[in-house]
């Protein structure tokens, strides 16, 4: 690791539940150093007290996701040269989740809403049966498979000004979830999830505004995702089947 | 708070409005450079069910349009749900079609008040 050369000043949000502040640390500044590789640096040599999320450190498990200068990040692969302009660098739980102390929010809210989207597998068939064969050139398999990579770290959701407002929206993940398995050839709970998402938190809140796309990590595309559910549910109204 | 019967009765009543408002725009164009006068306004529009379906239709597209989009509005910045943004968004879709039709009425059927 390279000596340091300065040091930066960075605000982390303290504090339980809804109550907290910011405070500042001086924490040593290295070439290619990451977001998490800051709040790391607080937790093992300033203050060990200071909660927050990781597991894999390499941008899979979804788990270390934060706001970052008021935006979500994944702070695994968040370089801290890349984000920190001027030297700020504010760090915060992510937005729209209830808080349990520091940066660790409950995600319970976020995952409840994959089982509401019906964004679960409906199985069609038994392990007795033969596997289906899913050819990858399925013009359908193309469409689950642009989303299949999330890796559900709640950066879309956080980044979701719809679900700031409305309480009840399923949000960008479930959908796209519910729409790679509505496109699933295995998937038998079709009619079922485009019921699951018409309700008052459906995809049909969306405004279309694109912050999940724009922050997706992944480079994912949950907007689109969420246009084919309005497709496939006015289709499927049009037609009296919802 | 949209369900997909809301979304989809905004979006039909969009698809009803754009070209009555295209229509509409080309109606003012044509009074104002042609000079015509209330008078002369009226003279066309009194009696005529034409001119009252065309308006009355486009004032209930804008009755229902509007009174989804801002029941979302209000849901999204104040919270209000369940039944007072129940009555909220029936109240705002009568209201405006009692304003609209009010008008309506007024230059095709009802004389009151026309010399």
């Amino acid at each position: 690791m390279n000596e340091p050369v300065k040091t930066r000043r960075v605000s982390i949000w303290r504090g339980e539940g809804e109550t907290g502040q910011f405070e500042t640390y001086d924490v040593p500044a290295y070439d290619n150093q990451t977001v998490l590789d800051v709040v790391s640096h607080i937790q093992h040599y300033i203050d060990p007290s200071l909660s927050y999320r990781f597991a894999c450190r390499v941008g899979m498990c979804g788990s270390c996701a934060m706001m970052v200068n008021g935006e979500p990040r994944w702070t695994c692969r968040t370089h801290v040269n890349k984000v920190a302009g001027q030297d700020v660098l504010e760090i915060a739980p992510l937005r729209n989740l209830p808080v349990i102390k520091d940066l660790a929010t409950n995600m319970d809210p976020f995952f409840d809403k994959w089982v509401k989207a019906e964004a679960v597998h409906h199985s069609s068939a038994s392990r007795d049966e033969e596997m289906m064969v899913v050819l990858p050139d399925d013009a359908e398999r193309k469409k689950a498979d642009a989303g299949i990579e999330c890796i559900n770290c709640a950066v879309c959701y956080a980044a979701c000004d719809t679900v700031a407002g409305n309480a009840d929206y399923l949000g960008p993940a479930a959908l796209q979830r519910a729409w790679t398995l509505y496109n699933d050839a295995r998937d038998a709970g079709k009619q079922t999830i485009l019921e699951a998402v018409s309700g008052a938190g459906g995809c049909h809140n969306c405004h279309a505004q694109g912050g999940c796309s724009h922050y997706c990590p992944n480079e994912l595309n949950p907007m689109q995702a969420i246009a084919g559910l309005k497709q496939a549910t006015t289709r499927a109204m049009l037609k009296g089947k919802l | 708070m949209l369900t997909l019967r809301l979304y989809m009765l905004q979006r039909i009543t969009a698809l009803l409005m754009a070209p009555l408002v295209l229509g509409h725009i080309g109606v003012m164009i044509y009074a104002v450079q042609g000079g015509l006068s209330a008078a002369e306004i009226l003279g066309r529009t009194q009696g005529s069910v034409f001119w009252f379906s065309f308006y009355g239709l486009f004032v209930l597209a804008v009755s229902v349009h509007a009174a989804i989009g801002l029941r979302t509005i209000l849901h999204e910045v104040t919270g209000l749900s369940g039944r007072l943004l129940m009555f909220f968004t029936w109240g705002t879709a009568l209201g405006l079609s009692v304003l609209g039709m009010r008008a309506i009425l007024a230059v095709t059927f009802l004389t009151r008040g026309v010399s």
